[in-house]
């Protein structure tokens, strides 16, 4: 029963301009798919980075400074002797903690105060938007840097910092998808069966404005791994070395960029790490979209 | 109108004052002072320092007192730059970073304008998918990645252009690509969905219908028609170009206010943080109240609100 309603319900207004939509070309497809075994492949690497890197992650050799790839050292090795790929795996970690945990606290954040605002309506709504407004309003970068000064610069820190920011996006989405979905005949049904509002919200209501917020989900995560391998580019993100963590592709990219003129294979792994894993999510993210949303196609 | 443009300037207010007050409430309660030094400061010089920038004070006055500067145009003193305050440095190096963001921007229209047309018009075919591909990887593309890559290729490589300068037309060219790449990309994919929506309508085919050329069908109608997506992200754009263009003016050493920011944010220069960031707010709240005017003009339904 719950499964025939939700087949219909969103998605009955007719498509804008049926026939002349193909569905996804294949070349996109293909690519979708690599994109989602490449964040997979780096997800589990990064996770397994312990076990599967080939050196261990601080170790200095001194006496194979800044080498170029070789069999031994498969990106090379970095000013202080240590191994690139190591060093990568590690990067991993952070990076992809970092965009995961951001997206899903803003996620949490933000989907709650939509779904409470759009729900509530009237002087609430109105009130809670004119706070979304305000940090709509407000420069992210510097936000980011700013808090970030606040709660440090470890792994914790920036992620509360970005995740802080970044719910606004959400939480203007799901109120919307609210606002929608409140006009729906099951919602009406619900009610009228004298539900609490926390059950429609969150039985009724929820489930069928997953799939946009899944959309904004993959691509906030690319958008938090930019902002944070940005931010410890310039010497503002993760800076703190007392971590077992590793360090983040951006304080990686850092370090090539100092030795780019002569040794640039130590900025070009990281870097190449850092593109592809945005590539890989925001192809991911429009080919969701297109699946899950034939409206905006 | 009167009264939409009188909200908007009222909300523009507001934020300009929400960030005010959140930059000196999170500096102030941020662990750490801006006269920590690594060897630590006899007591004595510190209270004298804290005495000379009345830092002694409570709280609320600090406030009062910094608040009242900013209404009449003071922004404070810097604690690191002892012969300048925070107005002189903005007055220095606010041109410079408003000429790097002008030239993004007209970078950025260039390249999308032409390219979202071809891809728009030859929709479906290996051109459209192509260039489409390389919009995918132009917003993908950090900024820093992107001027690393263009320094190395041209400026170390090829020798072309000479990083690191702010003084001939030539230097300004390879920040200006940096800059200008993925807002160039976005509105590339954001002016190609548009003008697809666009084509499809029915004035196209009248237009057709009556023998205009292909060219001006295009230009004239769909793309005009097309152009009001591309204002409504023109506000967010300018964000984005203002937190690259911070990125770029460290890649490139260019003297702008965002390279002065993140030296500013190491050296916990608050006065000069605040500044900055109360003057990227006001620039992003202009450009959101420009949009919010041409959206006006352009689409009656929102004046009559």
């Amino acid at each position: 029963m719950a499964s025939s309603i939700r087949e219909y319900a969103p998605n009955d207004a007719p498509m804008k301009t049926p026939g002349i939509q193909h569905r996804t070309a294949p070349v996109f497809d293909v690519l979708a798919t690599a994109s989602a075994v490449f964040i997979l492949i780096a997800l589990v690497t990064g996770f397994a980075a312990p076990w599967i890197s080939p050196y261990d992650s601080g170790g200095l050799q001194e006496h194979n400074l800044l080498e170029t790839p070789s069999w031994n050292h498969w990106m090379g090795t970095d000013a202080l002797g240590r191994d690139l790929l190591t060093r990568v795996l590690f990067g991993a970690r952070v990076s992809l903690t970092v965009g995961m945990g951001t997206a899903f606290m803003a996620l949490i954040i933000g989907t709650a105060y939509g779904l409470v605002s759009g729900f509530k309506g009237g002087n609430i709504d109105n009130l809670m938007m004119r706070i979304v407004d305000i940090f709509y309003g407000l420069p992210d970068m510097l936000m980011f840097i700013l808090l970030s000064l606040l709660f440090g610069k470890s792994v914790g820190g920036l992620l509360l910092a970005l995740g802080l920011v970044s719910w606004v996006r959400f939480a203007r989405i799901s109120r919307g998808q609210v606002l929608q979905a409140k006009e729906f005949v099951y919602v009406e049904g619900a009610r009228a069966l004298g539900a609490s509002w926390r059950r429609i919200l969150l039985r009724h209501i929820l489930p069928n404005i997953l799939a946009p917020i899944l959309v904004t989900l993959t691509f906030s995560i690319p958008t938090a791994i930019l902002a944070e391998s940005t931010l410890s580019f310039i010497g503002l993100g993760i800076n703190d070395p007392y971590s077992n963590w590793g360090t983040s592709w951006g304080t990686l990219a850092q370090d090539g960029w100092r030795a780019m003129r002569a040794y640039p294979h130590v900025i070009f792994f990281p870097a190449a790490a850092i593109v592809l894993t945005i590539l890989a999510f925001n192809t991911l993210g429009n080919a969701l979209r297109d699946v899950l949303d034939p409206k905006t196609r | 109108m009167a009264r939409f443009l009188l909200k908007r300037i009222f909300h523009g207010a507001l934020v300009l004052w929400a960030v005010a007050t959140l930059t000196f409430v999170l500096l102030h309660v941020t662990p750490g002072g801006p006269f920590d030094r690594e060897r630590k400061l006899p007591p004595e010089v510190v209270a004298n320092l804290e005495a000379k920038y009345q830092l002694d004070e409570s709280l609320p006055k600090q406030y009062l007192r910094y608040v009242t500067g900013i209404l009449q145009g003071d922004l404070g003193p810097s604690y690191k730059y002892l012969d300048r305050g925070v107005n002189e440095i903005v007055r220095d190096t606010l041109p410079t970073s408003a000429l790097l963001g002008v030239l993004a921007i007209a970078f950025a229209l260039l390249v999308s304008l032409p390219v979202g047309l071809f891809a728009a018009y030859y929709r479906g075919s290996w051109i459209d998918r192509c260039l489409m591909m390389w919009a995918s990887f132009g917003i993908s593309m950090p900024h820093f990645i992107l001027g690393a890559v263009l320094i190395w290729a041209f400026a170390l490589q090829l020798g072309w252009f000479q990083a690191g300068r702010w003084d001939t037309f030539s230097s300004a060219f390879l920040p200006t690509i940096t800059l200008g790449a993925a807002p160039a990309a976005y509105l590339s994919a954001l002016l190609r969905s548009s003008l697809i929506e666009a084509l499809r309508e029915d004035f196209i085919r009248t237009a057709r219908a009556k023998g205009i050329k292909e060219s001006l069908v295009l230009v004239k109608h769909a793309l005009s028609h097309s152009l009001i997506p591309v204002l409504t992200v023109m506000g967010p754009l300018t964000a984005s170009l203002l937190a690259g263009s911070f990125v770029v003016e460290y890649v490139f050493a260019i003297p702008g206010m965002g390279r002065f920011f993140i030296t500013a944010v190491t050296d916990r220069d608050y006065p000069l943080i605040m500044g900055v960031t109360l003057i990227y707010t006001a620039l992003l709240v202009c450009a959101n109240f420009i949009v919010d005017l041409f959206y006006g003009f352009i689409d009656p339904r929102i004046r009559t609100e």
